[in-house]
């Protein structure tokens, strides 16, 4: 530990982000702090940027405001229990979150998942992407002074979130995902696909209105084109990944590539930018709500028959609630899951699945050490990774394209943080 | 597009020096390597054009401590190809008594807040790392989160606190 101790010493610097600048008062450049509380932020994002009048010239990024230490809470709790926190790191899709650490802990246990309950996840699934833009969209376009487009995505994302509260009873933390399943009862109430059908079939006309608003608006060209241009290399060796990393051309989408939960039945368009700037991102967002309305209906239409939860036989499944209340047998199976030193214990093994969140790659790595939960929980943030070609966008350009540029990244400061 | 144990055998062929174990686990490759070699065996991965791997994914670290293993420490790195669209993790144990590794940032930018955040929560510094200090805990945090002995309500910052002692309801009806 001691030596510890003095490694610590040497290397932290007492307030290394403003050492770093070299202030120079007869060039009249200046130090600006941007952030953590500033309103286009969105969040708890800091940013010490040395400026020569209106030019950025240099800029580093200062994180951990939002961090609550998600990765070492993981490791005391049960796989189950899990869920309620991969809800929070990414608060704008929480579905995709659950959805994704729930198919890291399966491959562990070796399931297999019914096809009615992998097109459900999958409908869930691109509600939530759709969610996710439209909230980047619309504040995007808030935070470069159209109001109006707020307005008009906002009332779509009420729309997802009744349907989240019709089937969940919760509308930003759903915590829907468990091991084989979902939550609560097996049946999906009977008025959620007649909502479904009705918001799939407004949506569209929505995302026109805003395509009139925006892509062929002077002031939103000239405030996005050419902005924060990402080019092909430097999204390769940053890892950025999704839509950042798409809008430079580069057709990377896991549901494709690596298809996971019967991504493969679906027909849809991967969308890719040319440029790589920041009105490249905000079309490719445009397209991507529109290919996962498409595939929400292709799931919808095509909906498998049958059980939703995979067997409850494998004592790792909880058992339908009707069936606790109703039967000995699902009370005693019910007990033995949720109960302290009981509980169903993973084979020992790593797994690392990844699937494709609305910012990115979003990973989990799951190590089991044949406990309740897991022994070390680990997240690959798309954010983290997104937010650190942040400096490399903007040096160079002016302090106002700083914002286009920040919310066009749609960082997540819960999941950047953790 | 390689298989799994095609990518491990392609590893072992190359450095069968200091390959220490191979897992072809839930059908995803990991390979653990020594961890002087660490840096050039991802070179070598992401400049094969067999392998190719472009995208350094992750890096993370895992402390053993109640596991068992080689050394208590491990830096795991997820690679991706975007060509092949095949994935391979490689590992490298870090002892206890010495707490050093080589940075990959030189290959990837990518790695450069991976590491730092792996120094933040389990003090294990990369050697030629640009910028190595704390990123998610303030920099006069003490200890290092993440490791297994590290207690998860954390240690001494509610000493400090004035313990306030609360009125009984006899007295509050008193007053």
């Amino acid at each position: 530990m001691e030596d510890v101790k003095q490694l610590e010493t040497t290397t932290a610097a007492p307030e290394p982000d403003i050492q770093d600048f070299v202030y120079d008062p007869h060039e009249e450049r200046m130090l600006l702090n941007f952030g953590p509380s500033h309103p286009a932020t969105h969040g708890t994002l800091r940013l010490m940027m040395e400026l020569d009048g209106e030019i950025v010239i240099k800029c580093q990024p200062d994180l951990g405001f939002l961090h609550h230490g998600f990765e070492k809470l993981g490791e005391y709790r049960s796989y189950n229990q899990v869920v309620t926190i991969t809800d929070r790191m990414n608060y704008l899709s929480p579905m995709n979150n659950n959805f994704a650490y729930i198919l890291a802990v399966e491959e562990l246990f070796d399931f297999e998942i019914t096809k009615r309950a992998q097109y459900f996840r999958v409908i869930l699934a691109e509600l939530s992407r759709i969610m996710d833009h439209l909230v980047n969209v619309s504040t995007q376009a808030m935070d470069l002074g159209a109001f109006t487009v707020i307005l008009y995505l906002f009332r779509e994302r009420e729309n997802i979130y009744n349907l989240f509260e019709l089937l969940t009873g919760t509308r930003l933390t759903i915590s829907y995902a468990r091991l084989g399943g979902f939550a609560r009862d097996r049946d999906i109430p009977d008025e959620f696909f007649p909502q479904l059908k009705r918001f799939v079939s407004g949506f569209p006309n929505t995302l026109d209105d805003v395509d009139n608003l925006l892509s062929h608006n002077k002031i939103w060209l000239n405030r996005t084109k050419g902005v924060g241009i990402i080019e092909k290399e430097d999204g390769i060796n940053y890892g950025i990944t999704g839509p950042c990393l798409r809008c430079s051309g580069i057709p990377l989408d896991l549901r494709v590539s690596q298809p996971y939960s019967s991504y493969e039945d679906f027909d849809f368009d991967i969308p890719i930018g040319e440029t790589g700037d920041t009105y490249d991102r905000y079309l490719v967002r445009m397209e991507e709500m529109k290919q996962s309305v498409r595939i929400i209906q292709q799931a919808a239409n095509n909906f498998p028959e049958g059980e939703i939860s995979a067997d409850s036989d494998s004592k790792v499944t909880l058992p339908a609630k009707d069936e606790v209340y109703g039967s000995i047998e699902g009370l005693i199976h019910q007990f033995e899951i949720i109960m302290e030193n009981r509980g169903t214990q993973a084979p020992k093994g790593e797994s690392y699945v990844a699937t494709e969140a609305p910012n990115g790659e979003l990973g989990f790595f799951v190590i089991s050490n044949q406990g309740r939960g897991p022994y070390r929980f680990r997240v690959r943030p798309p954010s983290f990774y997104n937010y650190q070609i942040l400096p490399k966008l903007i040096e160079g350009g002016l302090l106002s394209d700083v914002v286009a540029v920040l919310s066009s990244l749609n960082i997540i400061a819960g999941e950047l943080d953790r | 597009m390689a298989s799994n144990l095609e990518l491990i055998d392609k590893v072992k062929s190359e450095f069968s020096n200091s390959v220490l174990e191979t897992a072809n686990q839930f059908d995803q490759a990991a390979v653990s390597v020594k961890r002087e070699d660490v840096a050039e065996v991802l070179q070598f991965l992401r400049d094969d054009p067999e392998t190719d791997f472009d995208f350094l994914i992750d890096v993370c670290g895992v402390d053993y401590l109640e596991m068992g293993g080689i050394e208590r420490y491990a830096i795991v790195y997820q690679l991706y190809s975007l060509k092949h669209s095949h994935r391979l993790r490689i590992k490298a144990y870090v002892p206890e008594n010495d707490l050093k590794i080589d940075t990959v940032s030189h290959l990837w930018p990518a790695a450069e807040w991976a590491e730092r955040e792996v120094y933040d929560m389990y003090g294990i510094e990369f050697n030629n790392h640009p910028d190595m200090r704390r990123i998610l805990n303030p920099d006069d945090f003490e200890g290092f989160a993440l490791r297994k002995d590290f207690p998860v309500e954390g240690i001494g910052y509610r000493e400090d606190y004035e313990k306030i002692e609360r009125a009984t309801g006899q007295e509050e009806a008193g007053n």
